[in-house]
């Protein structure tokens, strides 16, 4: 069947005849990868411009219009070993690129400005201890006062906007003493210029404006990366749907693209993207992904399916429902919504800060005016003074305290598989004390493998592996990559829902059920075994073989877990599988706290229960019915094979058959908590010794501007520091 | 100190051209991707451009 692809839905049309596409591309690791896809890209004719972008890893093309289908180039593109889907840049995405753009343009006016005001300053404060005249130390600082006024109107308005809308709604936020620090100081070095003083701040307004900025951008970009990520995820998982056009027509469309009342096309071996009811056809439906139940479950003609579960073995026609009420879909949803709008907020640690950090700096300010005015000093030493303290009290290490951290750590994490999708989710790693794992897909592998391979002679195997490429059954699947045959048998005959027979070599070759290659016998055996696996039957001449396929629990788990429980978690398997599948799992894990048969509903209770107790939750789930509890536990992790909805809830994406990465990032995590909190004692420390040098009237601007960059180049390095232990756990280069 | 009248306008000049430098190089997207950025400095151009020619 020759499926016609309608990507219609992504492409935008430009002008000048342009048509463009953006693509999220799947495999790219390094600058090589880079290369080839743009070289091989822009060798397709007619395609005007290929431009990968390897910090999101995208990819936008860009051909004349009409002269080529849009399919061609993913087709190009697979040729070229890279999985890729097109995407919408998200309207959320739009708007934060257009925040970093004018972070960053506010951040160049402000380190333009500081640079050129500090070759002033320094020239005034070098001429204060030798020979400069008060006319020339006017005119310098009136230079600066030119340079600095315009810089801060433009370079501020982050803070003045965020300061305003703080105050206006009858809060404090770390951007009010900012905004009135800047403000003040800006004012009283203009007022202190007009009456020839010796001090004027413009430096340290400027300066102080560029390491905030700094700090924002960080933030900013933290976010914009993890959102990127998040959208990325989404695209690649994203399906295509072979659509009726026709009574008898199909094409292949974006799920997006598809309507209530449309019939789609479902054959086996491939996973439903959307609800429905089947119109024709029967089959076995695999429900482990939406449920956790392993054991599949036959359909027929006017059955519930549901978007996630796999079609095992026959070819369904399915009338899409978009409106599936009363669906365990339908609750799973419903259960998500009420958990995202429960979830408590986080107040991240730099809001924490914030709160108790503003009235303490306006109250020090206001205290030391008074007293100075106590003891005696003009309202004008005494005002100068007070702006002095505000001004070196500003929160400069402190804004950069945390985003410099949580940039490194996500840079870290990325290297150890785990992909953030939520910047406070470091802060919330570092407090788990509980996880609680999902069974199917998470302490186990996704797709089935054979687990008795060494039982059957090795050239049987292989031909059973060939043998198997011709069907696309799941279990098929499983022997075909038991040993990664790649070759297929000509003459092959599938005989739907029983199985494949070939002729080898004038050996008639059969693979499938028992009862298919006539060997119940030896199934019998097998199943007394191991009762949970599903048994594939080889039978090659008078030669009959069973393979016992199961889904695998992944190969570090039981290290993974014992490693975790040494550190002191506590560990908890949490599973809507029936009690003898998850049992088994974890016994060879070890773990006695297990709950068996829980319907989505129960997991959130059961997370809230733990909540209730004190305990702070790491929720690491796959299936759709983990999403609701992955958004209720206080921090979520998803495998990279979730379903869509599912890592939509969660707060990071790991990468890889392993669970490594799980522990990776609850160490980093923990570490990275600990050089926030290393760097907010670091900006204390720097206030309790710059405050009284101020509140005593000698914070110069000279000190001010020390203190000031001494502190954030200090934070900043220690920020670096998050990077270290990434290095053991790196396992992805890019 | 005469030499003021003819330094200062410079010094800023100099300033004001480095930020514009800045600001067009923002512009023009250069700093969208920083990871592909740095190594596409390295990007051997004959290499790119092979398959265009084969």
């Amino acid at each position: 069947m020759n499926d016609v692809r309608d990507l219609s839905h992504f492409v935008e049309h430009l002008n000048g005849g342009i048509a463009r596409l953006h693509l999220a591309i799947d495999g790219m690791t390094c600058a090589g990868c880079m290369f080839r896809i743009e070289s091989g890209l822009t060798s397709v004719p007619n395609v005007e411009k290929a431009r990968v972008n390897l910090t999101n890893r995208r990819l936008a093309v860009e051909w004349r219009d009409g002269t080529l289908d849009p399919a061609q180039l993913i087709d190009r593109l697979a040729e070229l070993g890279y999985k890729a889907q097109p995407f919408d840049p998200e309207r959320a995405e739009v708007a934060e690129a257009h925040d970093a753009h004018f972070l960053l343009r506010c951040l160049g006016v402000a380190a333009f400005a500081a640079m050129n005001i500090m070759l002033l300053s320094v020239s005034v404060w070098s001429g204060n201890l030798s020979d400069i005249t008060p006319e020339q130390r006017d005119f310098f600082h009136w230079l600066s006062a030119l340079i600095a006024l315009p810089a801060a109107a433009y370079a501020g308005r982050p803070f003045f906007y965020s300061g305003v809308r703080a105050l206006s709604t009858g809060r404090l936020n770390m951007d009010v003493p900012i905004t009135l620090g800047v403000l003040l100081a800006l004012g009283m070095s203009v007022f202190e210029t007009l009456h020839h003083a010796e001090h004027a701040y413009f430096d340290s307004a400027i300066m102080l404006l560029t390491f905030l900025l700094a700090g924002r951008y960080f933030d900013q970009n933290m976010r914009r990366r993890t959102h990127a990520v998040a959208s990325n995820l989404a695209a690649l998982k994203a399906e295509m749907v072979c659509k009726f056009v026709s009574a008898d027509e199909i094409s292949e469309v974006p799920v997006v693209a598809i309507r209530a009342g449309d019939i789609v096309l479902v054959r086996p071996g491939e996973r439903l993207a959307v609800d429905g009811v089947v119109v024709d056809g029967r089959s076995t439906i695999d429900q482990s992904l939406v449920t956790g139940e392993t054991k599949p479950l036959s359909v027929g003609k006017a059955a519930n399916v549901y978007a996630g579960t796999l079609n095992i073995s026959g070819t369904l026609r399915v009338r899409v429902d978009a409106a599936a009420s009363g669906t365990l879909l339908d609750e799973i949803s419903r259960l998500l919504e009420k958990a995202i709008e429960a979830r408590s907020r986080y107040v991240r640690l730099a809001d924490r800060a914030a709160r108790f950090y503003a009235p303490a700096v306006h109250l020090t300010a206001l205290a030391t005016l008074f007293g100075w005015i106590a003891v005696g000093a003009s309202w004008h030493d005494a005002i100068v003074i007070a702006i002095a303290v505000l001004i070196i009290t500003c929160p400069c290490a402190l804004g950069l305290a945390i985003p410099a951290v949580q940039v490194v750590a996500s840079g870290a994490l990325f290297r150890a598989g785990v992909l953030l999708k939520a910047g406070d989710a470091i802060e919330r790693l570092a407090d788990v004390d509980t996880i609680v794992f999902d069974k199917t897909g998470t302490l186990t592998l996704p797709d089935p493998e054979v687990v008795n391979a060494a039982d059957v002679p090795h050239h049987v195997l292989v031909l059973a592996g060939r043998l198997a490429l011709a069907s696309r059954h799941p279990l098929a699947t499983a022997v075909a990559r038991a040993v990664r045959a790649k070759a297929p048998i000509d003459g092959a005959i599938e005989e739907a829902g029983r199985g494949v027979r070939a002729c080898v070599n004038g050996i008639e070759m059969r693979l499938g059920r028992p009862s298919f290659c006539d060997a119940e016998a030896q199934a019998a055996a097998v199943a007394r075994q191991d009762p949970e696996a599903s048994a594939v039957a080889v039978a090659y001449g008078e030669e009959r073989h069973v393979l016992s396929v199961r889904q695998r629990i992944r190969p570090d788990a039981a290290a993974s877990i014992n490693d975790l429980r040494g550190q002191g978690f506590a560990v908890e398997i949490l599973s809507g599988d029936r009690r003898q599948a998850v049992e088994h799992v974890a016994q060879a894990l070890g773990v006695d706290n297990v709950r068996t048969g829980v319907a989505p509903a129960d997991k959130i209770h059961r997370i809230e229960e733990l909540k209730r107790a004190g305990r702070r939750v790491l929720m690491v789930g796959d299936g759709l019915n983990d999403a609701p509890a992955l958004a209720a536990a206080d921090v979520s992790l998803s495998p990279v094979s979730a379903a869509q909805l599912t890592q939509a809830a969660a707060d990071a994406i790991f990468l890889g058959d392993t669970l490594a990465p799980v522990a990776a990032a609850l160490a980093l995590a923990r570490r990275a908590k600990r050089i926030m909190r290393e760097n907010l004692a670091m900006a204390v420390l720097y206030n309790a010794i710059a405050v009284p040098l101020a509140i005593f009237g000698f914070a110069t601007p000279l000190v001010a501007a020390i203190a000031m960059s001494g502190s954030s180049v200090l934070v900043t390095a220690n920020a670096l520091r998050a990077r270290k232990l990434a290095e053991k756990a790196t396992r992805w280069k890019f | 100190m005469e030499v003021l009248i003819y330094l200062v306008p410079m010094a800023l000049a100099l300033g004001i051209l480095g930020l514009v430098a800045f600001l067009w190089s923002l512009r023009s997207g250069q700093y969208d991707d920083l990871e592909g950025a740095a190594w596409r400095a390295i990007m051997d151009e004959d290499h790119a451009r092979e398959p265009r020619d084969q």
